[in-house]
C-alpha cells in the first residue's frame, strides 16, 4: 500500500516541483528588493537579539561573537518557522486544485518544504559570508572536518519540518483555527530553543528536557560543526533525531488518513 | 472491447447541517460535553448525492452523461476522477486519467501566459517535455500571440478562458472526463473548441462528457447516460436518451391552452378564441417542439354573432418581439364564409417548423373584413428543441443563422439526389397529387401551388391539407 502510494508521488514529482516553482516566482515577481528578502528576516532578528540579547542581557555566547552564535541558529529557525506556517496552510490556500483536479495531496506540503529552500539556501550563504567574516578578523577559529555532517543536520531540519508541516496541513483542513494556533505556538518554540541564547545559560538539569525538543538537537548540532571547539553530543542528537521520526510518521499517517476525505470537507 | 471504465454500486453520501470543517474549540468543547452529559441530537441530514450506480465504459467510447442540475453528474465525475472517495462501492479506470472539471485550474495572476500554460498543464497531469512538444500548438489555438509575456491579471476573461481550454484540448492521456466546459469565447472560437473535443474522441480515447447543451452531445457521443436524483435512469441511443430528458421537462408543460381567462386582448370581441391545442403532425399530443417537426394547432372558438368571411392567424415571435410569421387563413384563401353564432374550431397543420432551437412566443388572432375580431399577442412561450432535421447525426444549431430550410444538394453531373438527402426532410402531409411537397419549389419567387400564388419573399411554409376554394383575395385589417 506505502510502496503505491510513493510510486504514484515519484510520478508527480514534476507537480511538486511546479507548485514550489510557482510559490518562489509569485514571491519574487513583484518583490522590489528580490533576492535580499531572504536574508532580511534572519538578520533583523539578528541585529535585534544581538542588541537586547549580546549587549543589554549580556548573556554569554559560549566564547563565539554574539552575531555569528545568533545567526547560525536564526537562518534554522527562519526555514523552519516560515516554511511551517506556510505548509500549515499549503493545503486551504489551495482547495481550488483540491477540488477540481487529482493529485497526491502530499505534492502540496512538499512543494512547500521545497520552496522554501531557496530562501534557505540564500541564508545559508549570508551565513557563509558573515562566518568568513569573523575568520578572518580571527575572532573566530576556522571550521574543521565537522564540517561534513552539516548536510545530516540540514536533512534532519527538513525532516522535522515536513512532519509538523503535514500535521498541520492535515488538522488545518478540519479545524480552521489552527492557523490562530500555530503563531503562538511557534512563538514559544523559538524560546524554548537554544537560538538566541546557549544551552549553557540553562541549568544542568533542565537539560533533558530540552532535548526533547527537536530543534535543541538541530541547533545544537548545527553549532557544533561550524565551530570548532564545540563538542557534538551524540545523545542529544540521537534523541532529537528519534523525536524527529516519531512526529514525522505521525504527521504523515494522519495526513493519510484524512486526505481522503479533503475535497469533501475543504 | 476491453473495459475502461467500471462503476460499481456506487453510492456517496453527504452530511448537511453543521459545517464541514469545525472550529478546535468546538471539537474540544465537544469532548467535554460528551464526558460530562448526553450528547444533543445531531441536527444533521444525510443527503444521497448518488445511489446504487452502476455503469460501464469500454475503451475508446465516448460518453455523454447528462442530468438536471443537482442530479448527480458532476459528484460522480469527481468519483471517478479519484478527487473524492465513494461512501460505498468501488470504481475502477484503466489507464491514464485526466479530469477537465474547470477552465484553468491553478492560473495565478502574477504568472505570465506561458508560465501558467506550465502550471497548468502540470497541474492536469502532462509532464513537462510533454507541454514542451504541444507548446507552440497551445499558443496556437489560444490565438494569443504576443500576449505570452504578460501576466495574466492584464488578459481578458475571453483571453484566459482560451489559454485554460487550449491547455486541456492537448491533454493526452488514456481516459478524459470533460464537465461542462466547453464553448467558451466567440462563435469561431466554439467551432474550434467542438472541433478539439471531436479531435479528443476521435483519437481512441475514452471519453465522459457531461453537458447541457443536446446537440453537442448528440454530435460528439454514440451512448448517453442519464442521470437523475443521484440514480441512472437510463444509458442507451443518444437520441432516445435525450428524446426521454427532454420529455422529462415538456410533461410540465400545458400543451392545451385555455385561451379564455387571457384578460390582455384586443378586438371587437365579436369572436372569442378560447383554446388552443398544439399537436403533433399526427394528431397526438405534443410533447417536445423540435426543429422541423411538423405541428398541427386547434383553435377553438366561441361566436357571439354571426360572422362572415371569418379568417384565424397564427404568429411566431422571438422573444424580443420580432415577427418571425404569421400564419393564416387569409394567404390560402381559406377564411370561414359564414360562421353562425356558437361554438366552432379551426385547425391548421404546419409541415415543418423551420425554427432555429430557441425561445419563440406564440400569438394568435380572430378577424374579418378589416376588422380585429380578437388578438392575444402573447398567447404562451414554447422551446424549440435542436434535432437531428437532415437524419445524419449532425444536428440543427441556432449559430447556423435565423432559420433553416429543407434542402439538398447535388453535383451537375449526376443530377441525382445524393444520399444525405434521401433521409434529408421528413415529409408529413402530402399534396393533392399524393406527393410530397417540394418545399423548395414553393418558395421559388412567383411560382404558383395549388392554385394559389405563393408570396415571393415566402418564408413561410404554406399549410397543406385543407381544401381550398380559390377565392379571390380578401384584404386584412
Amino acid at each position: 500500500m506505502h510502496t503505491k502510494w510513493l510510486s504514484e508521488l515519484w510520478r508527480f514529482r514534476e507537480l511538486v516541483y511546479f507548485l514550489a516553482w510557482r510559490d518562489v516566482k509569485v514571491r519574487y515577481k513583484q518583490a522590489v528588493l528580490g533576492v535580499a528578502w531572504a536574508i532580511l528576516q534572519p538578520l533583523v532578528g539578528m541585529i535585534v537579539f544581538t542588541f537586547i540579547f549580546g549587549r543589554l542581557a549580556g548573556i554569554s555566547s559560549d566564547g563565539i561573537a554574539y552575531p555569528l552564535f545568533s545567526f547560525s541558529a536564526l537562518v534554522l529557525w527562519g526555514y523552519f518557522s516560515g516554511v511551517v506556517g506556510q505548509t500549515g496552510q499549503s493545503l486551504v490556500a489551495n482547495s481550488n486544485l483540491i477540488t477540481k483536479v487529482y493529485f497526491p495531496r502530499v505534492a502540496l506540503p512538499a512543494s512547500t518544504v521545497l520552496a522554501g529552500l531557496l530562501d534557505f539556501s540564500i541564508g545559508l550563504g549570508f551565513l557563509v559570508v558573515l562566518m568568513t567574516y569573523y575568520v578572518v578578523r580571527e575572532e573566530q577559529a576556522a571550521p574543521n572536518w565537522t564540517l561534513v555532517w552539516v548536510p545530516f543536520f540540514l536533512a534532519h531540519l527538513i525532516l522535522l519540518t515536513l512532519g509538523v508541516g503535514l500535521l498541520l496541513a492535515a488538522l488545518n483542513v478540519r479545524y480552521r483555527d489552527i492557523k490562530h494556533v500555530v503563531p503562538l505556538l511557534l512563538q514559544m518554540w523559538l524560546f524554548l530553543t537554544p537560538v538566541v541564547y546557549p544551552m549553557s545559560a540553562i541549568p544542568e538539569r533542565f537539560h533533558p528536557l530540552m532535548a526533547l525538543n527537536p530543534l535543541t538537537g538541530i541547533v545544537e548540532g548545527f553549532r557544533a560543526c561550524l565551530f570548532s571547539g564545540r563538542q557534538l553530543d551524540p545523545a542529544l542528537t540521537a534523541i532529537s533525531l528519534a523525536v524527529t521520526v516519531i512526529v514525522f510518521v505521525v504527521g504523515l499517517l494522519y495526513f493519510r488518513r484524512t486526505e481522503r476525505a479533503f475535497a469533501d470537507i475543504i | 472491447m476491453p473495459r475502461s471504465i467500471l462503476v460499481d454500486n456506487v453510492s456517496k453520501s453527504y452530511r448537511l447541517g453543521n459545517a464541514q470543517h469545525g472550529m478546535l474549540r468546538d471539537a474540544l468543547m465537544g469532548v467535554f460535553g460528551r464526558l460530562f452529559r448526553r450528547r444533543k441530537e445531531s441536527s444533521e441530514r444525510l443527503i444521497w448525492a448518488l445511489k446504487d450506480v452502476c455503469l460501464e465504459v469500454e475503451r475508446g467510447e465516448v460518453v455523454g452523461l447528462i442530468g438536471r442540475n443537482g442530479a448527480g453528474k458532476s459528484t460522480l465525475l469527481k468519483i471517478l476522477s479519484r478527487i473524492t472517495e465513494p461512501t460505498s462501492g468501488r470504481v475502477d479506470v484503466t489507464g491514464r486519467v485526466a479530469s477537465l472539471l474547470e477552465v484553468g485550474t491553478g492560473f495565478h495572476d502574477e504568472l505570465t501566459g506561458r508560465e501558467n500554460i506550465y502550471l497548468n498543464g502540470s497541474i492536469l497531469g502532462m509532464k513537462k517535455r510533454e507541454i514542451d512538444a504541444a507548446m507552440d500548438q497551445i499558443i496556437a489555438f489560444a490565438e494569443i500571440d504576443g500576449f505570452l509575456d504578460t501576466p495574466i491579471k492584464r488578459y481578458s476573461s475571453g483571453m484566459r478562458m482560451r489559454l485554460g481550454f487550449s491547455v486541456a484540448a492537448h491533454l493526452r492521456t488514456d481516459v478524459l472526463f470533460v464537465d461542462e466546459v466547453l464553448a467558451v469565447g466567440d462563435i469561431a472560437f466554439q467551432k474550434k473548441c467542438l472541433g478539439a473535443m471531436r479531435e479528443l474522441g476521435d483519437g481512441g480515447r475514452t471519453v465522459v462528457f457531461v453537458s447541457h447543451n443536446m446537440a453537442t452531445v448528440e454530435r460528439l457521443c454514440k451512448r448517453t447516460i442519464l442521470i437523475g436524483d443521484g440514480r441512472v435512469k437510463q444509458v442507451g441511443d443518444t437520441r432516445a436518451v435525450i428524446e426521454s430528458y427532454l420529455n422529462s421537462f415538456g410533461a410540465t408543460r400545458k400543451q392545451t391552452l385555455d385561451l379564455g381567462a387571457i384578460q390582455d386582448r384586443q378586438g371587437t370581441g365579436a369572436v372569442r378564441l378560447h383554446k388552443m391545442e398544439l399537436l403533433n403532425a399526427d394528431g397526438s399530443e405534443l410533447q417536445v417542439f423540435h426543429s422541423g417537426d411538423g405541428l398541427r394547432v386547434r383553435l377553438y372558438y366561441e361566436c357571439m354573432k354571426d360572422v362572415s368571411k371569418l379568417h384565424f392567424g397564427i404568429r411566431i415571435y422571438t422573444t424580443l418581439g420580432v415577427l418571425l410569421t404569421d400564419i393564416h387563413t387569409w394567404s390560402t384563401g381559406q377564411a370561414i364564409p359564414l360562421a353562425s353564432k356558437g361554438q366552432g374550431s379551426i385547425e391548421v397543420e404546419i409541415d415543418y417548423l423551420n425554427l432555429m432551437p430557441g425561445t419563440y412566443v406564440l400569438g394568435v388572432w380572430a378577424g374579418s373584413n378589416h376588422e380585429w375580431l380578437d388578438v392575444l399577442e402573447n398567447v404562451t412561450r414554447i422551446e424549440v428543441e435542436p434535432s437531428d432535421f437532415y437524419g445524419t447525426g449532425r444536428g440543427i444549431e441556432s449559430r447556423f443563422g435565423l432559420m433553416f430550410l429543407p434542402f439538398r444538394w447535388s453535383t451537375a453531373d449526376d443530377g441525382e439526389t445524393n444520399a444525405a438527402s434521401e433521409t434529408g426532410h421528413r415529409a408529413n402531409s402530402l399534396d393533392a397529387n399524393g406527393q410530397a411537397p417540394d418545399p423548395l419549389s414553393v418558395c421559388q419567387a412567383g411560382g404558383t401551388v395549388n392554385g394559389v400564388r405563393t408570396n415571393q419573399q415566402a418564408t413561410t411554409v404554406e399549410s397543406g391539407g385543407l381544401a381550398r376554394d380559390g377565392t379571390t383575395a380578401e384584404s386584412l385589417p
